[in-house]
This record gives structure tokens, C-alpha cells and sequence, in this order.
């Protein structure tokens, strides 16, 4: 018996006209403070290498990411056996201001839908009310919004994939979700 | 009869033959066939029975418009009833039945409605039966009417087909594929906006080919051709067919009903997709519908629409009948008579009703050699399951019959009404067209969007410009409009030249004759679905109701399937002549989405099987599953309500757990219970503004059990709040408050106290929760840890992080069972590993899980107050005797001012007490307590009621708790409560904690 | 269905993605306040027919409140603006007058 960390779905996978996957555990940090501070960008960057993001986007880069949330808060994304260590750096960083920061790993689900663009794209667009068109929805960009009947915050991490991030304890419903979107058969032939 | 004509057909591929069966009946068409001209190609002319009096009905349209021809398609799970022939696109294999008739279509017993009933079922039937005596109603009227109503059969078996939702985005989306389509769309993609452009048919072009005339000189098809090709190469173009615009809502939102795989049943993927639009502009170039005209026997199976009857000989090469009186008030049915006469069909007459008779195209007409009789309409059409005849009469006349001609087809033709529905959905007004005799789009009032300005354009003949020309030249202007209105302002092009001959002038015939005597009226028919006659809504008229709104529902004109497209204006034509005033001023009724039905199965989406609704499940979930979880939902939480082991019974599982925790140990997932963390130098001020008691003054290390009321006083919430450290606080709430109670934080934070520095958070699912519960807790956990949670390294109402099994943990030390108790917290990834080591720790102990219903009645034991059930919002901490709980020393806290209030202060409040009854048996939940007398309204005094009720397997005996007037003052008193049987069951007022007053147990 | 513009990300998103919250600018009254005025600030809510002020949360999306000014008849959308405010902005107030000469809101016009 071992009592190692798992993921909501433990890496389930569906293959339709894109390729659906639960993609496991990922260090999650949400940071909230003033984000215009020196500090709160110092924090960021030694934690992920990264500048704070600007509104609605999202900086990546080998040593983890940083997505923009809301006016005061940030999602910082590392390994997940990173975690403690990041935690610890922004808290050391940021000791003596007003801030938050606090491990929300194990909270989230995180899925990939990968494929052709259009396809990655249009089962995004059967779900949530954002336009997926390319050119209105790119890479870089970060955007929370409902899918479904949940919450969830959608990016590209290039031209082919997109990321989901919901809470853990919907991530079934997330899955199926999907599952249903890229169903072959399914193809709207919007963007391709 | 209806036949395949040799020649035309401008849409099929003869060559490749479809089989279908009509009522069992194997019959064939081709490729390109709706199911209307396929049953019309096999002479199969009578399709239905009408709703009231199961008349025999035939086709009577082309399109959507169609009232009578609704069918149940497919069988199983694939069955859907009513579905018009005309929209349906025939592939091979397809069956359907007809509908409404009993026991066959060709021999229908409730035809006897129409012969002997006619006079007992007029408008208004049904309210005036409810004032009848009852027995008449009970046993004449209803069983009668129940055996033959009811509009198709609905299916039996689940649906096998998906469905989805689309949203998109687009500047401009035109709704409508006809030529003004077509032009509004190029023109609006020209100029440089995102345009989607959507036709409900399978094909492109819409009336236009089929009614002729040139477009730039050409052949109108061959305009369609090419500007289909031009808007294909143009990349900010979508061009979308059988795809209809259901309805058009506030700012811009368009729903387009696709229906992706309906002519192809066994392709994968989905039937319909529901595309959820937003559009900057939309155009309705919606076309327009033909009227029928109001004489006698205008429902018999081969009476149809002017136009129709053109569309099956162009369209599909179907006769409708080889001799077709044409009857009209305008030059448009003037084109059948041609079209007709170029088929090699004969045409004996042309009635039209016009004294002045038609314009350029009837000179044609009797060029071609037809009889062309002006001022004349239809008497009477004679025959019964199909046309054998007409009687003519005069229009201007009361219908003496001039001259009776033999004929198997009747195309009628009333004039044409523009398609307004999705101009009107979102509130776009119409005015009324004197010269045209239609009701047509108020360009000066659109529909409004979020900026206050018009976002729908009516184009074409949706808009009233009938002409091709004028329609070419309106859909540009719309094009350039819309683009224009959605900031792009590129070369939108030009219309091209439009040519038709053009039309004499239209005059508005309500009713043929003029004249027509009852007997006439009677046998008139406006709405063909609901059996709604001319005689119908002249008697609402006299009965009074005389808005077209009261007369819809009276008589149900207009409230079928079809929404009254072809029955509306009509109706309420005869209803302003009765009632003696202009058509503008009777008005129409509303027109509301879907313009025609769409599918149930489209609205809901995915909303279906294990995407119906989210279900939250903790990481512990699939344990519980695979060991005999009864579930019960906590809002989208699954919890188990109990496990229950192999034979055994829901209420001996709970029994069972319940000893087994108080005996020796029990495990609970708590994991679901809300967890937000509060931080920041004002987080102490924050909560205690927050919870009724002080929140600042708990020590880092310590817990403290607190209640949150609303500004209202009332009590929403409650839960254990640890200190974390100087700044930082994690507050447990319910289970149902997490999200709740969050955002209640962050509206305080966001719109009142936005200059105090306080971040939250909400980490409910970062942990996975466990209570450790019963006398051998401390002992399963220290197999665990090395950590000192000894009764003094762990002391009660505290918490510690330590490590069990090399999992980091956060233990807090609280009970709400009254058990030596832990919750454990541990990352949500990490919660399975754990439960697992502590069944296994726990095993020498007998350790059992328990769920919800244990957790009640452990905590109702201990007469703890739970958010829900001693409280529903009308409750507040003073009810519930925690004064203990509410700070005095404060100033303010949320709900301190309303519980000043005078009523909140009265001392007659109820308040909450023990109860238990004398003869040990469970009061039934919410049971009342009666007291003397009788209240103003002659009911029975109450004194109090039951909250919470259950059986006690730790005492055998029924226990509750209750708010009872005075209560605390009356201990040892008997209360009645009575059953809903009568009988009483008596209570008696003692102390709410049964069970371990001085709380021993947890303080070990 | 509406069409918001949240002024705190930015994003224009449909109204699914946001939760309405009732009458915006409610000035609170705690304890010491006469029952006059905590009973107008707890029960008078406002629900004119035309402009009206609402707070609304962008609960699908960067969790805010902020502020909406609407007309509730014709549902045009005059502006949103932030929460953390007391008074409607003067470019927002200019804005109905534009539209809504002779408007008044509680204490605003």
C-alpha cells in the first residue's frame, strides 16, 4: 500500500478527434497581494523565474508559470514537489507586507486537450462561453470562465493544446465533459 | 392525385432511389425528396387528423409553416412524434405513422366530432365545460375527450442520440439563405465584418429560383451559385445550412439549431448542435409565408398553398393533382397557374377575387389559354378525404353557387406575410402595410441591444420588399448597415439588378365570400392544427373577449405546433372585423422563440447521463462506492448516508456505526466541510465582525467553535475556526456554506470594508478531511505518528501539524459526537493513502466507517444544534439558548443591529429544548406542538415545533429537539404532538444534551 | 441574456458567467442606528423601472463585485465601474443624463 500523492483521475485518458488527458499532479500557489508591488513581481520571479503576468495572461517558462486571476491574485504553478519550497521562497520574499499565499495543489485537476488547433478549439467552444476563434483567443492568454456548469480557467500553451484547470472534485464531470466534446463525429468545422 | 411528373425536379437525384415506409405502407422516393414530396409522389395525399376533430388533413405547405403534416419518425429510441413532413429530408430506411386518429387514418371514430359534436366544441369549449355540473364533466365530457386528444404519442424509450452546444461569435450573423441572404451576407463580409450566415433548408437560394424573374440578367440560380462560391472563399465568412434561427434575445444573443445528422441516422457524432450566438448585428432575411383564404372546406386534403404547389412541381416533380383550381387576391399564385400549365397540368380557372383582376402575369395566364375569372372565389370545396371539386360564387356575394367545376387540387393564394418572428422575439415593433395588406418590421423600432442602439435589420421580403429587385438592393443596404453598426467599413459592393414582371396591386380577402353565411363560416378553416374556424373567433368576439391575446387563448387560435404562422393574421383580421376596428389597432400577439419547435434533447446539451449535473466527489469516494455507501446528496457532495454491509438494513447500518464509534472507533469523512483561510493584519477585526463571538482574541493553536448570522440577524452558518498564526485563521464552515460563506466574505471585503487588509481563500478542496472518532482514537493515531497527541501534548479545542505515516497532517482536536475526537487533514491527494492506513490501524479496534446519518444522531445525542435543521432562516443564536456564543463586549458583529429589533428581542420567541417522548417511539420530523384554542383563522394553536428527531441506539429511545414557546422555563412539561394519522404523540420538555452532559467522554 | 463588461479583468462575457447582487451603494447601519434607518437598509430596496444602479459579481471568472448602471426596461447598459467606490463615476452619471435626461437615483441624478 503506498501513500504516495494522486492526482483527481489518476492520468485518464480519451482519444476523439483530440486527445483528452488528465494530466496529474502540479504545484499550485495562489499568490494574493498587490501586484503592481516590487515585492509581490520580486516574489514571482525567484519563485518561477517569471514577470507578473499582465491582465488575463499567462507567463511560462521551464521553471514553473504565473497566471493572472483577478486584480489581486495569481495562480504560480511548479512541480508539485515543488511546492513547499516555492511557498517558502515567496513567503521569505514578501515577510513583513500583506499578502497570501497558499498551497492549492491538491485542490485542482488539471486536463490537456491536444489535436489539431480547430479541433482543440472547438471542443473548448461546446463548452464555455469565450470565443475560441483563433486570433480571439491565442496563446499567452489566460481566461477564467464556466464550462459547463462549473467553474474553470482555460489557456493554450501553444497553437494545438489547451489547458483546463477545475476544482479536483469535479474533475469526473470534467473528463466526461470532454470525453463528450471531442466524440468523433463531432467536428464543427469551424476553425480548421 | 398527386403524382411524380416525368420531367423536373430541380433538387432530386432521380437516380438514386430512397425506401420508406408511411404506416407500415413500403413506399419509395429519391435522393433530395423531403418526406412531404415523397408521400405526395405516392398519391399519399392524407397525412393526419386534425386535434379536435380528427378531420382528414393533407399537406398544406412547403416549409416550416406546415400545420397539418406532422408525423412520429423513426421507432424506439429513435421515435420522436410530430415532425412536420416538409422539414424532413428523406433518407432510406425512414419510417413514420401518422398521428391522432383512432383506430386508422382512413377510419377515424372521432371524426364523429366533426358530424355531431361541431356544435358542442366551439371556442371556448373547455372553460365553459368547467362550469358544468361535475358529474356531466366527470363522465360524459372527459373520458370522451381524453380518448382522442393529445398531439401525437410521446416516446418510450431514452433517447439514444447526443446532443451539444456551440457558442460562437460573430459582428454579423444573417439568418436566412435566399437571395436577400446571400446579398446581406456578401455585402456585410465585403465590407470586412466576421459573418455567419445560416439557411434552415439543406439548400441555398430559397424562393427565388423557383419563382424566376433575373438577377443581373441571369437565371437567379446561377446567382446563388456564384455568390455561395464567393462567400466560401471569403475566410471571415461561415455559411451554415440546415441550420435554423430558433430565436433572437437581448443583446444579440442568436440560438441556431443545427441539425447535423437528422438526414443521415446512422452517421456519428450528434443529431442537433444548439449554436449559442452572440451577434453585433443580426439580419432577418426570413422570407415570407403565404396566406391561406377563409372558404368553406379549405382543410381538404389537397387544398394547399399556391406557392407550395409550385415549390413540389419545380422543386421535387410532384403534381399535387392533374386539374388545379387556382383561387387568389394577388398576382403571386398566378405563377403556379403558369408553372402548372408549362408541366403539361391543366388549370380549369383562375378565381381570382379581385374585381380588377391581376397585372402583367395574368395577361400571361390567358395568353397560355387559361380561364382567368375575376371578382369570383370558392363557395364550398366539395369532397371529403380529397378535392373533387369547387363551387364558385361571387366573392362580394354570400356564396350562391355561379357554377360548380370539377377538380382534384385547390392552390390558394391570400397573400404573403413577412416572416417577422425574430424581428419581434427581442421586441422589434411592426407596423401595418395598408397597401400591402401585412404587417411589416418598424425599421425606427428595432429590438435594443446593451448599448441602446437597434441590433436587428429586417432584409428582403422578411422586410416586406416582396420584388426582386427590391429585395437585392434592401439585403445590401442591410449587409452595409450591419457592418457599419460593428465598426467595419470596407467596399461592401453593390446590389445586382433584380427582374420580375411586376405585381398588380393585392387586396385583402379575410373571408370568401365576403358574405359567407354561417354554414360557410362553420366549415372555414384559420388554424388548421387546432381546428380553429372563422365561426370560432367571431364568437369569441361577441362573447367579449376581444384582445387578440384573450381571443388567441379562447380559442386557441394560433397556439399549435405551428404557432399560428399561417392561421395568425387571418384571425385577427375576422377578430378587428368583428369587432368593427382597424387591423393595426386589434394588434397581433406576441411572437415568442423557437420560431419553429426544436428539440428538447438540443436545450439540454450535455446536460444528460454523467455530464446531467457535476457531482462533487471526495478522494475518498470510490472507497466508499466499492464498500456499501447509500448515498445521500449535500448539495452537488455525494456523502454516504451510511455503509451498509451485505443484508443488511439502512437503519441497522446506522445503528451499528453509532455503537461502534461509542464503543471503540469510527471514521468520518469530513472532507467536504468548507475550509477558507483568512489572513491579514486585519483577519481578527474582519472575524469578529464576521461571527457572533470574539474570533480575535483565540490564540494561535486553538480552535474555537464560532456562528455567523446575516445582516438579517438569522443564523446562516457555522463551524470551527483555528487560529493559524498571528495573521492567518482557517474557518471551517458547513458543508453547503463553503462557497456560500466565501463569497459572503469576499462581498464584506469587496463593497463595504475594501480599505481593511484581509485576503481569503478558499482551500476546501486542498484537504482531504478524516474524523477519527471513539474511545480508541488516540490510540489508532499514535500507531501513526510519533508526534505527542497525548491528552496534554493535544489538549481539547486544539490543533497541531504533525506527521502520520510520513504524511503531513494537520490534527484539530474537536468533537462533535462527544467522542475522543481528531479531524485529520491531509492534502485532497494524499486522503485515500490515509483513509486506507487508518482502516488498517484501526482494525484490532473494529474500526468503522460512518456517514451522515450517524454524524446526526451522534450530534443530536449531544444536543448540538445543526445549520439546517434547528435553523431555516428565521432562526437566530438567541433561539437556540448560544448566548454562550454571542459576544457582549463587541460593539458590532453582521446581524448584532437586527437582533435588537423588537420582535427578534420578544421573549415569546420559541426556543430550543430537548424532547423526548413518554412512550420512548420517534416524533415525527416537524411535528407541532398544539396549545389551547384556535387561532383568527379557526386553526388549531401551536406552541412549538420539532427540528430534529431520531432514534438513539445509544439510549433505545426516540430523541428530538425542538423550539418550543417558553421552553426553557417549562422543563418536565407534556406537549401534544399530533400525527397526520390523528393520533397524538405525547413529549416531554427536558434538557436538548441526552447523552454525556458533562462531556467525559471527549475530555479524556 | 445580458452582456457585461467586467471592469476589473476586462473580459465582456455573457451573463452566465456573473451573479446579480441587488441594489448597489447600500449605505450600512449597525448598532446605534434608529430602526428607521436599519429598516430602510435592510428591507427599502429600490427596483425602479429604468435606470437603476446593481452590484453584480463576475462569479465565473475573476471573482469581483463591481458595479452596474442599467436600464431595467430597456436593459442597455449605461456602464460598469468598480465596487470600492460610493457614488456612481461622473463619466457614468454623464452618460445617462445623455440618454436618460432628467434621471434620478436615491440620491444621485
Amino acid at each position: 500500500m503506498s501513500n504516495a500523492a494522486v492526482s483527481a483521475l489518476n492520468g485518464a485518458t480519451v482519444q476523439g478527434f483530440a486527445r483528452v488527458e488528465e494530466t496529474g499532479l502540479h504545484g499550485m500557489i495562489t499568490l494574493r497581494g498587490d501586484l503592481a508591488s516590487a515585492k509581490v513581481k520580486k516574489a514571482v520571479k525567484e519563485a518561477t523565474g517569471q514577470d507578473v503576468p499582465a491582465l488575463r495572461t499567462i507567463n511560462t517558462g521551464d521553471s514553473g508559470a504565473v497566471a493572472w486571476m483577478s486584480p489581486d491574485e495569481l495562480l504560480v504553478m511548479v512541480d508539485y514537489d515543488q511546492v513547499d519550497d516555492t511557498l517558502a521562497t515567496i513567503e521569505s520574499t514578501l515577510a513583513g507586507e500583506h499578502f497570501l499565499a497558499v498551497n492549492v495543489s491538491d485542490a485542482r485537476a488539471m486536463f490537456r486537450v491536444s489535436g489539431s488547433g480547430a479541433g482543440v478549439r472547438e471542443a473548448l467552444a461546446k463548452l464555455c462561453p469565450v470565443d475560441m476563434a483563433p486570433g480571439e483567443f491565442e496563446p499567452g492568454m489566460f481566461r477564467r470562465t464556466r464550462m459547463a456548469q462549473i467553474p474553470a480557467a482555460i489557456w493554450m500553451p501553444d497553437a494545438e493544446c489547451v489547458h483546463i484547470v477545475c476544482f479536483r472534485s469535479v474533475a469526473e464531470y470534467t473528463f466526461n465533459l470532454l470525453r463528450d466534446a471531442v466524440a468523433e463525429g463531432g467536428e464543427v468545422g469551424l476553425f480548421s | 392525385m398527386s403524382t411524380r411528373l416525368a420531367t423536373g425536379g430541380r433538387l432530386l437525384n432521380k437516380s438514386r432511389t430512397m425506401g420508406f415506409s408511411f404506416n407500415g405502407k413500403q413506399l419509395k422516393g429519391v435522393e433530395g425528396d423531403t418526406l412531404a414530396s415523397a408521400l405526395l409522389a405516392n398519391d399519399q395525399m392524407l397525412v393526419g387528423r386534425s386535434f379536435k376533430y380528427h378531420r382528414p388533413r393533407g399537406i398544406v405547405a412547403s416549409g416550416g409553416e406546415e400545420p397539418n403534416a406532422l408525423v412520429g419518425l423513426g421507432e424506439d429510441n429513435k421515435f420522436e412524434p410530430n415532425q412536420r413532413v416538409t422539414t424532413t429530408e428523406l433518407f432510406d430506411g425512414l419510417t413514420c405513422t401518422s398521428q391522432n386518429h383512432w383506430p386508422s387514418l382512413e377510419f377515424d371514430v372521432g371524426v364523429i366530432n366533426s358530424k355531431l359534436f361541431a356544435r358542442f366544441l366551439p371556442a371556448g369549449f373547455y372553460y365553459k365545460m368547467f362550469i358544468h355540473p361535475r358529474p356531466l364533466w366527470k363522465h360524459v365530457y372527459e373520458p370522451f375527450i381524453r380518448q382522442s386528444a393529445g398531439l401525437g404519442k410521446a416516446p418510450r424509450d431514452r433517447d439514444q442520440d447526443t446532443y451539444e452546444h456551440f457558442y460562437a461569435f460573430y459582428d454579423v450573423v444573417v439568418i436566412g439563405g435566399g437571395v436577400a441572404g446571400l446579398q446581406a451576407a456578401k455585402a456585410a463580409g465585403l465590407a470586412g465584418a466576421k459573418v455567419l450566415l445560416m439557411e434552415q433548408d439543406p439548400h441555398w437560394g430559397g424562393r427565388a429560383p423557383v419563382d424566376g424573374g433575373t438577377i443581373d440578367g441571369q437565371d437567379p440560380q446561377a446567382f446563388v451559385d456564384a455568390t455561395l462560391s464567393e462567400l466560401e472563399s471569403m475566410s471571415n465568412v461561415t455559411l451554415r445550412n440546415r441550420m435554423m434561427g430558433a430565436g433572437v434575445y437581448d443583446h444579440g444573443y442568436v440560438l441556431g439549431y443545427e441539425r447535423v445528422n437528422d438526414h443521415r441516422p446512422t452517421a456519428k457524432g450528434p443529431r442537433h448542435r444548439l449554436w449559442r450566438i452572440r451577434a453585433g448585428q443580426i439580419i432577418t432575411a426570413t422570407g415570407a409565408i403565404e396566406r391561406p383564404l377563409s372558404f368553406a372546406g379549405n382543410d381538404i386534403p389537397g387544398v394547399m398553398l399556391a406557392s407550395a404547389v409550385r415549390d413540389y412541381v419545380v422543386n421535387y416533380g410532384v403534381s399535387i393533382g392533374d386539374r388545379t383550381v387556382v383561387v387568389t387576391n394577388n398576382d403571386d399564385a398566378y405563377l403556379t397557374a403558369i408553372t402548372l400549365k408549362e408541366a403539361g397540368l391543366e388549370v380549369p380557372v383562375i378565381l381570382d377575387a379581385r374585381a380588377s383582376g391581376g397585372g402583367a402575369l395574368a395577361d400571361r395566364a390567358r395568353e397560355m389559354g387559361i380561364r382567368v375569372e375575376t371578382g369570383k372565389g370558392i363557395a364550398s370545396v366539395k369532397g371529403n378525404k380529397r378535392v373533387e371539386g369547387v363551387a364558385i360564387c361571387a366573392q362580394a356575394g354570400e356564396g350562391a353557387v355561379l357554377e360548380e367545376i370539377k377538380c382534384d387540387a385547390v392552390a390558394m393564394s391570400g397573400g404573403w406575410s413577412p416572416v417577422v418572428h425574430l424581428w419581434s422575439h427581442c421586441g422589434g415593433k411592426l407596423v401595418w402595410d395598408e397597401a400591402e395588406a401585412m404587417f411589416r418590421p418598424d425599421p425606427e423600432k428595432a429590438p435594443t441591444g446593451d448599448t441602446g442602439e437597434g441590433f436587428v435589420i429586417a432584409a428582403g421580403a422578411a422586410n416586406g420588399q416582396f420584388a426582386l429587385g427590391d429585395a437585392l438592393t434592401d439585403a445590401q443596404k442591410a449587409g452595409e448597415a450591419a457592418a457599419k453598426a460593428t465598426g467595419h467599413k470596407g467596399k461592401a459592393g453593390k446590389a445586382p439588378a433584380g427582374e420580375a414582371p411586376a405585381y398588380a396591386a393585392i387586396e385583402p380577402v379575410w373571408m370568401m365570400p365576403q358574405g359567407a353565411n354561417i354554414k360557410l363560416r362553420m366549415k372555414a378553416w384559420l388554424d388548421f392544427q387546432n381546428d380553429v374556424k372563422v365561426s370560432d373567433v367571431q364568437l369569441a368576439a361577441r362573447e367579449g373577449f376581444e384582445s387578440v391575446e384573450h381571443a388567441k387563448r379562447y380559442t386557441t387560435l394560433g397556439m399549435a405546433t405551428d404557432q399560428g404562422k399561417l392561421s395568425n393574421i387571418n384571425g385577427l383580421a375576422i377578430l378587428s372585423d368583428a369587432l368593427g376596428q382597424a387591423i393595426p389597432q386589434t394588434g397581433t400577439t406576441t411572437f415568442r422563440p423557437p420560431y419553429t419547435p426544436i428539440s428538447l434533447s438540443s436545450i439540454a446539451g450535455n446536460a444528460i447521463g454523467d455530464t446531467f449535473q457535476p457531482i462533487r466527489k471526495t478522494p475518498m469516494h470510490d472507497w466508499h462506492e466499492e464498500n456499501g455507501a447509500h448515498w445521500e446528496p449535500v448539495g452537488a457532495w455525494r456523502r454516504p448516508y451510511t455503509f451498509q454491509k451485505p443484508g443488511e438494513s439502512v437503519e441497522d447500518a446506522v445503528t451499528r456505526e453509532i455503537k461502534q464509534t461509542r464503543d471503540s472507533l469510527g471514521l468520518l469523512d469530513a472532507s467536504t466541510l468548507g475550509k477558507i483561510i483568512v489572513k491579514g493584519p486585519d483577519a481578527g477585526k474582519f472575524l469578529d465582525m464576521l461571527y457572533t463571538n470574539m474570533m480575535s482574541t483565540l490564540k494561535p493553536g486553538r480552535c474555537r467553535y464560532g456562528l455567523m448570522c446575516g445582516e438579517n440577524g438569522f443564523l446562516q452558518d457555522d463551524g470551527v475556526v483555528a487560529r493559524i498564526d498571528e495573521d492567518t485563521f482557517l474557518c471551517h464552515t458547513t458543508t453547503g456554506g463553503a462557497d456560500s460563506i466565501h463569497a459572503h466574505m469576499e462581498e464584506w471585503l469587496q463593497t463595504e470594508w475594501w480599505d481593511w487588509k484581509v485576503y481569503t481563500a478558499n482551500v476546501t478542496e486542498q484537504y482531504a478531511q478524516i474524523g477519527v472518532v471513539g474511545p480508541n482514537s488516540r490510540k489508532t493515531l499514535e500507531k501513526l505518528t510519533d508526534d505527542d497527541i497525548s491528552a496534554e501534548g493535544l489538549t481539547f479545542m486544539g490543533w497541531k501539524d504533525i506527521t502520520l505515516d510520513g504524511i503531513p497532517a494537520r490534527v484539530y482536536r474537536i468533537s462533535f459526537s462527544g467522542e475522543l475526537s481528531y479531524e485529520i487533514s491531509v492534502p485532497a491527494s494524499r486522503g485515500r493513502a490515509l483513509w486506507d492506513r487508518l482502516v488498517q490501524a484501526g482494525e484490532e479496534y473494529g474500526v468503522t466507517p460512518y456517514g451522515t446519518e450517524g454524524l446526526h444522531v451522534m450530534r443530536a445525542e449531544k444536543g448540538f444544534i445543526m445549520i439546517g435543521d434547528e435553523t431555516d432562516g428565521t432562526v437566530i443564536p438567541q433561539d437556540l439558548m448560544m448566548h454562550w456564543a454571542i459576544s457582549k463586549k463587541k460593539e458590532d458583529y453582521l446581524g448584532k443591529r437586527a437582533q435588537e429589533r423588537e420582535h427578534m428581542a420578544d421573549p415569546n420567541r420559541w426556543k430550543l429544548v430537548g424532547l423526548e417522548t413518554t412512550d420512548g417511539t420517534v416524533l415525527p420530523d416537524g411535528a407541532y406542538a398544539v396549545a389551547d384554542g384556535t387561532n383568527a383563522n379557526g386553526q388549531r394553536n401551536v406552541q412549538g415545533r420539532v427540528t430534529s428527531t431520531y432514534y438513539s441506539p445509544t439510549l433505545d429511545r426516540g430523541i428530538a429537539m425542538g423550539l418550543v414557546h417558553n421552553g426553557p422555563d417549562r422543563m418536565g412539561e407534556v406537549l401534544d404532538f399530533p400525527k397526520v394519522d390523528g393520533t397524538i404523540v405525547k413529549a416531554k420538555i427536558v434538557d436538548q444534551v441526552f447523552f454525556d452532559k458533562d462531556g467525559e467522554k471527549q475530555n479524556v | 441574456m445580458l452582456i457585461l463588461d467586467c471592469p476589473c479583468c476586462g473580459v465582456r462575457g455573457e451573463e452566465t458567467e456573473f451573479h446579480s447582487g441587488g441594489e448597489a451603494h447600500l449605505k450600512r447601519f449597525g448598532p446605534g442606528s434608529s430602526d428607521d434607518d436599519f429598516h430602510g437598509y435592510l428591507f427599502e430596496k429600490v427596483n425602479p423601472k429604468g435606470v437603476h444602479f446593481e452590484r453584480w459579481r463576475h462569479v465565473n471568472g475573476c471573482g469581483k463585485w463591481f458595479h452596474a448602471a442599467r436600464c431595467t426596461m430597456t436593459l442597455e447598459v449605461f456602464g460598469t465601474y468598480s465596487a470600492q467606490t460610493l457614488e456612481p463615476p461622473q463619466e457614468i452619471k454623464d452618460k445617462i443624463t445623455a440618454k436618460r435626461p432628467g434621471w434620478s437615483w436615491r440620491e444621485f441624478s
